[in-house]
């Protein structure tokens, strides 16, 4: 049966009707399949939340007690039955515990992939494509101008930028999740043990990923440093949820910063930036198609970023393509 | 051109102005002839190579990309050198890039039927910052944040020169400027030019301390009222005539008046004006001219320019700068009375007796377009810079008006955590209406203890404005008052300030704006 007439865009998110689930709702449901745990996939006041250990991790770090009624684990490649929906989850390669959701219905299967990448991260295993006759992806960096280098060079010039200026503290802006535990894993693997340096905002999920196995090395709260500890170090920080005092205590910064939207020169400069490190958990232009291609489904449905461009590019290609407008999905610090 | 656009990447980030004069002197230290004179060129201005347009990189890479995703990217990027730079279809890791004076001299050869399929070549063998950096020295306007100065600055101080002598050559000055490099480095004197239609590094006044009259006799010094316009310097030979500001910036090309049809052979120095109904007109109405790069014929009418001269640097071919300010006057009032032009009106000499009685003149300078006095040493020379004990500008005392903040806006820099960008407001009827932007007058302390005011304070958000409650007063200090059609209020302050923060009183005693329009010059 095909999916389209079980799987819905409703306001409240993707419905799947035989099963009686939300995926990534919008708004608290009964029962919510969550893929990862950004805030505009993970929301807080579900009954029962269905979503990997990681996810679930980072839902109780985020939601405290409100996280969830019942949180029920799945494994990657386990199959669970809802309602007569058969439901699968796959790595993603997004971030800890991200998945993609195969669900498969009456001999018909659809892929709700989340948001993905295809580039190696340290944090996460993978992204597997899943065979599947209806494809849902996203489109945030859906754009022939976004090619994102591989995330070793751009830690490559932090690191040459920290041994340039010894005497400054690298102020790197980076999303709490996902992006700071991904960046502290590639400078490890970079081989620079230092310590580094946290905005408290980060600290609870590093704690997370940690707890999680993922090796972050030493870690410190930026706030009981005293300057001359910072001085030469690397400290990350939410780029908006710094207040000004705890900028102000930075001795001689470099402002640094870390998001796939940096491959525009201008954004990175508008964002007052010395030092723009394009480094993406989101798929760039070239591993979006890759992946369509990879998966091979017949048929895409495209849901939040660039859907037009992906539409325009996945038809040229033969798919048969449409956008599926999902509200209350945003940009985050991708 | 890995290099060059390794420059201009780096330039686009740099924090500081400091640390752009500093990539630039280590670009010039490294970088050899011609490349880094023809850096120097696309950095203050660009390349003109004519068939090389806008239209034609777009066309090149919409019939290389999907038009419809060329479209796209450029709605979101909104940078054409951008989008083409990004979203050209060529190998990451280029197999044989190009240098720069190759590549230039690729484009400059090519004819106009060529350019296309040269263009495209060497895009293709360029990573994503070398195109984009290919496609700002051809555009132009490269958006880096360096200013023809800031070169200036860079050079002068990568050969250890004053920047007034790089101002005093540079329009005698060609790309790729090897003759300039030669004499920065050392190996050859400095260059000679064309003196006729040359920019002189101009003389500065300082402003005077009114405790220092005291040791200043009378007898020694020349006033002459200060003009609320525009300073500028005139060359004119051979029929025509280039216009300057202080800092060298070539704006003759906005005033063809003055520049067309000259008949003399001088070098002038004077104040730029407008002509409103016959009268001198103000400030902003000589800002209406000053926005325009080619005025069209009915706002040339309407605002015709004209220069009001008090100074002579040249005459014909002899230099006369070496001369004191008296002898140079007379000089300047001989060729006038020869010349008699409407477009060159002499600015008198003010008569005094005594500093008390000089005093007395500028505490009633009300007359529209004058700020205040100069004085000028009568035996002084004409010195390039701001020398001391030579020149002093006398203003007008500045007027004060209490008024309330309503906005702010972080700082740049230093402060750029710091709300200090104020916009304050004056009554009209009930209701408080923007009267002027300050940034600037208090200290360190008072700007901080104002941000914390402001944070404790905001009402709303705007974007980046902070909309405040109104209720902190500031007394306000500013040159003057000009009517303005473009503000609510109906006028506008010239260089407000914030003289004092007063903590102590109540928003509904500040000014009304009626107070202020009357301060307005009639």
């Amino acid at each position: 049966m095909h999916p389209s007439t079980w799987l819905k865009a409703t306001p409240a998110g993707l419905y799947v009707e035989p099963g009686g689930f939300h995926i990534d709702p919008t708004r608290a449901v009964s029962r919510a399949l969550v893929t990862h745990g950004h805030g505009d996939h993970a929301r807080p006041g579900n009954e029962n939340v269905l979503a990997t250990k990681g996810t679930l991790e980072i839902m109780r770090a985020r939601f405290a007690g409100r996280a969830g009624g019942t949180l029920q684990e799945a494994r990657y490649g386990e199959k669970i039955e809802i309602g007569g929906v058969s439901v699968e989850f796959a790595p993603a390669g997004h971030v800890l515990g991200s998945a993609q959701i195969r669900l498969t219905y009456k001999g018909a299967r659809a892929v709700v992939s989340g948001d993905y990448k295809r580039a190696a991260d340290p944090t996460c295993p993978p992204f597997e494509p899943m065979a599947c006759d209806v494809f849902v992806t996203e489109a945030t960096f859906a754009l022939p101008v976004f090619r994102h280098p591989p995330a070793k060079a751009e830690i490559a010039r932090l690191l040459a930028s920290v041994a340039l200026y010894p005497e400054r503290c690298h102020l790197v802006g980076a999303y709490s999740l996902g992006k700071c535990q991904r960046v502290i894993a590639e400078i490890r693997a970079a081989g620079y043990a230092a310590p580094i340096y946290l905005h408290g905002a980060h600290e609870t999920l590093c704690a997370v990923y940690v707890a999680q196995g993922v090796d972050l090395g030493e870690l410190r709260p930026a706030a009981g440093a005293i300057s001359a500890q910072l001085r030469g170090a690397i400290v990350l920080y939410p780029p908006f949820g710094a207040t000004d005092a705890w900028l102000r205590r930075m001795p001689d910064p470099v402002m640094a910063g870390a998001s796939g939207w940096y491959r525009v020169k201008q954004r990175a400069k508008a964002a007052g930036l010395e030092l723009a490190l394009v480094i993406s958990d989101h798929a760039d232009w070239d591993e979006l198609l890759a992946t369509l291609a990879d998966v091979a489904a017949p048929e895409v449905w495209v849901t939040h970023g660039r859907e037009d461009a992906l539409v325009h590019e996945a038809k040229k290609r033969g798919f048969d393509a449409k956008a599926l407008h999902l509200v209350g999905f945003e940009d985050e610090g991708s | 051109m890995k290099a060059f656009a390794r420059l201009l990447v780096d330039l686009l980030h740099a924090p500081s102005t400091r640390a752009k004069t500093a990539l630039m002197k280590a670009y010039f230290a490294v970088t050899p002839d011609p490349a880094r004179g023809i850096a120097l060129e696309g950095l203050t201005g660009g390349l003109d190579i004519k068939a090389a347009k806008a239209s034609l990189f777009r066309e090149l890479a919409a019939a290389r990309v999907d038009p419809v995703l060329f479209d796209l990217s450029y709605d979101f990027v909104g940078d054409l050198a951008e989008t083409v730079a990004l979203i050209w279809p060529a190998p990451a890791v280029p197999a044989d890039p190009p240098a720069l004076p190759d590549l230039v001299a690729a484009l400059r050869g090519a004819t106009k039927a060529e350019m296309p399929g040269v263009v495209g070549g060497l895009l293709d063998r360029l990573d994503t910052d070398a195109r984009w950096a290919l496609l700002k020295l051809v555009l132009g306007g490269t958006r880096v944040g360096v200013s023809e100065r800031l070169a200036k600055t860079a050079l002068a101080e990568y050969g250890g020169k004053d920047v007034a002598e790089i101002e005093e050559i540079w329009p005698g000055l060609a790309p790729p400027y090897l003759d300039l490099f030669a004499w920065l480095e050392g190996h050859a004197p400095r260059p000679t030019v064309d003196t006729a239609a040359t920019f002189r590094p101009m003389m500065l006044a300082q402003p005077l301390d009114p405790a220092e009259l005291d040791t200043m006799d009378p007898a020694d010094w020349r006033a002459e009222w200060k003009w609320d316009g525009v300073r500028v310097q005139l060359a004119a030979s051979g029929g025509k005539a280039r216009l300057w500001t202080r800092t060298g910036e070539d704006i003759g090309q906005a005033f063809p008046e003055l520049t067309g049809d000259v008949p003399f052979e001088a070098v002038l120095d004077g104040e730029l004006l407008v002509r409103s109904e016959g009268e001198t007109g103000t400030f902003a109405e000589l800002q209406q001219r000053l926005n325009r790069k080619k005025p069209d014929a009915a706002l040339r009418r309407r605002l015709p320019a004209f220069v009001r001269v008090y100074d002579m640097l040249a005459a014909g071919p002899e230099d006369l700068r070496t001369l004191p300010f008296d002898e140079r006057r007379r000089r300047l009032e001989t060729w006038h009375g020869a010349n008699p032009d409407v477009r060159f009106e002499l600015s008198g000499l003010v008569a005094f007796e005594d500093w008390a009685a000089l005093g007395t003149l500028r505490g009633r300078a009300n007359e529209r377009a004058v700020e205040g006095l100069m004085l000028k040493r009568g035996a002084g020379t004409y010195l390039a810079g701001r020398p001391k004990g030579e020149w002093f500008k006398w203003k007008r005392d500045p007027r004060t008006a209490d008024a309330v903040l309503v906005y702010a806006q972080r700082g740049h820099g230093k402060r750029s955590s710091y709300f200090s960008d104020f916009t304050f407001a004056c009554w009209l009827d009930d209701r408080l209406v923007p009267v002027g932007k300050a940034y600037s007058g208090f200290s360190d302390a008072e700007m901080k203890r104002l941000d914390k005011f402001v944070r404790e304070n905001t009402l709303d958000r705007h974007g980046p404005v902070a909309v405040v409650a109104p209720k902190l007063v500031v007394e306000l200090e500013f040159d003057g008052v000009q009517r303005s059609t473009r503000h609510k209020s109906g006028i506008a302050l010239r260089f407000p300030r914030v003289a004092r923060v007063r903590w102590d009183k109540p928003a509904e005693e500040a000014d009304r704006v009626e107070t202020l329009a009357a301060m307005a010059a009639e």
